[in-house]
């Protein structure tokens, strides 16, 4: 990973993001020099060879969960790194877009970084939701909050993408939404100035940063003074979780996404009575579980997301 | 955790017999019109609910995820609640009591909270 200010190639990082989508399937997301082009499933974009970076997201792994909506989240979550141990291009590294716990037990966390740790990369986490249910975050912080900012948020580049991890899960207000809070957003805001405007810049938290469906709470209360401060880049991807379940929107230069659960799933918004996990046929299981995978390709002007199931 | 709940029970009495004295003390001072929210479904249920002070609130969670129940005023805050977890909370002082689930704070509920005085003088 490397600090990359001088930023020659701009004309090359002028990226917008595209997306298409095959439901419950599949993703594909491309960076195409702000012209839309469809890219193919995911053989193609692996015979693309990347020489970029790839990474990875996985999310609310909810290691310790065992009702009915999948009797073992700590089965699938590993079934999950297998499938990253046998993808073709290997990743640079894991992004986990939170809830890794069901409920903050070190027990969980134990659980959890012995199976995520097989795939032997480097891990940059954010916290869920379900991962700070001590007061204090205490737990979350000890094992992942070296290096972090509040209760967990920080900023790394690697290979010219600027990434930053958010937190928006703790001190949450009665009747809103996640939540950044100010000192986050100050903190964001400078860690920004004087980047180039053609950084691709990819932001990840756990919550959605974009309004999904507020009357479940799936949105972040302050996410638009973190836009605001995003909306000079010519390539922003916003990657979150929480959901359990494939979403993507396009706003001007900003894309955002959310990954499925390695866990269990939950329903479309307005579709059920609540949020809850949702019990689907056990051989259905697999197609709404699943990883993200994601190519940055120098050169080629070409950054892809997909999204694979852990079963077709 | 009826199980569990009984046990501890039976070990404080056993280990701390002038804590248990005073617990039974305080128990038969409250009145005995305790009152029940089922957390289900994401929702407070019933979402607001009127107590006589004195009356002791016990939230139970019906979900299979975690919530929790916190004043939104800081008077009262359980621990996150696993599934058929419990919360309780006596309310000794008239007023509105607003709260929501800290984990998910679009879950939202209020205690009306009414003199106890009133019933008093009808007895």
């Amino acid at each position: 990973m490397t600090s990359d200010h001088g930023n020659e190639r701009g004309v090359s990082r002028r990226k917008v993001l595209e997306c298409m989508t095959w439901a419950g399937t599949g993703v594909l997301w491309t960076v195409a020099g702000g012209v839309p082009s469809s890219m193919g499933i995911i053989g193609e974009a692996r015979a693309a060879k990347p020489s970029g970076l790839t990474f990875l997201q996985i999310s609310d792994s909810h290691v310790g969960f065992d009702k009915p909506a999948n009797p073992n989240a700590l089965g699938t979550l590993e079934e999950a790194v297998n499938k990253i141990n046998a993808l073709p291009v290997k990743p640079s590294f894991i992004i986990h877009t939170g809830d890794i716990t069901h409920l903050s037990k070190p027990s969980e966390f134990d659980d959890a970084d012995r199976i995520i740790s097989q795939a032997r990369l480097d891990v940059h986490y954010v916290p869920g939701e379900h991962d700070v249910l001590d007061e204090d975050v205490k737990l979350y912080r000890d094992r992942y909050g070296r290096g972090t900012k509040g209760a967990g948020w920080y900023s790394f580049d690697a290979n010219g993408v600027h990434f930053i991890g958010l937190v928006n899960v703790v001190d949450l207000k009665a009747g809103g939404l996640g939540n950044l809070g100010n000192e986050q957003l100050e903190w964001l805001e400078d860690d920004l100035k004087g980047r180039a405007a053609s950084t691709p810049i990819v932001v990840f938290a756990h919550i959605p940063l974009w309004s999904v469906y507020p009357a479940w709470g799936w949105g972040t209360e302050d996410a638009a003074r973190a836009l605001d401060y995003l909306k000079r880049f010519g390539s922003v991807t916003v990657l979150n979780g929480h959901i359990h379940q494939i979403m993507q929107k396009v706003e001007g230069n900003v894309t955002f996404h959310t990954a499925m659960s390695t866990a269990f799933p939950q329903p479309a918004p307005g579709a059920a009575p609540s949020p809850g996990p949702m019990k689907v046929a056990d051989d259905k299981l697999r197609s709404v579980l699943g990883i993200t995978d994601v190519v940055f390709k120098r050169g080629q002007q070409r950054l892809a997301i997909i999204d694979q199931p852990l079963q077709r | 955790m009826r199980t569990i709940k009984s046990r501890s029970r039976v070990a404080t009495a056993f280990g701390v017999v002038l804590l248990v004295a005073a617990a039974t003390f305080a128990a038969r001072s409250a009145p005995a019109t305790d009152a029940e929210v089922d957390i289900d479904q994401f929702t407070f249920l019933p979402q607001r609910i009127t107590v006589k002070a004195g009356t002791t609130v016990t939230w139970i969670n019906e979900d299979d995820v975690p919530h929790t129940v916190a004043s939104s005023s800081k008077v009262f805050k359980s621990k996150a609640l696993d599934t058929a977890g419990k919360f309780s909370f006596t309310f000794t002082t008239p007023g509105t009591y607003d709260y929501f689930c800290s984990l998910h704070p679009h879950m939202t509920g209020a205690v009306m909270v009414e003199a106890a005085s009133g019933s008093n003088a009808a007895q």
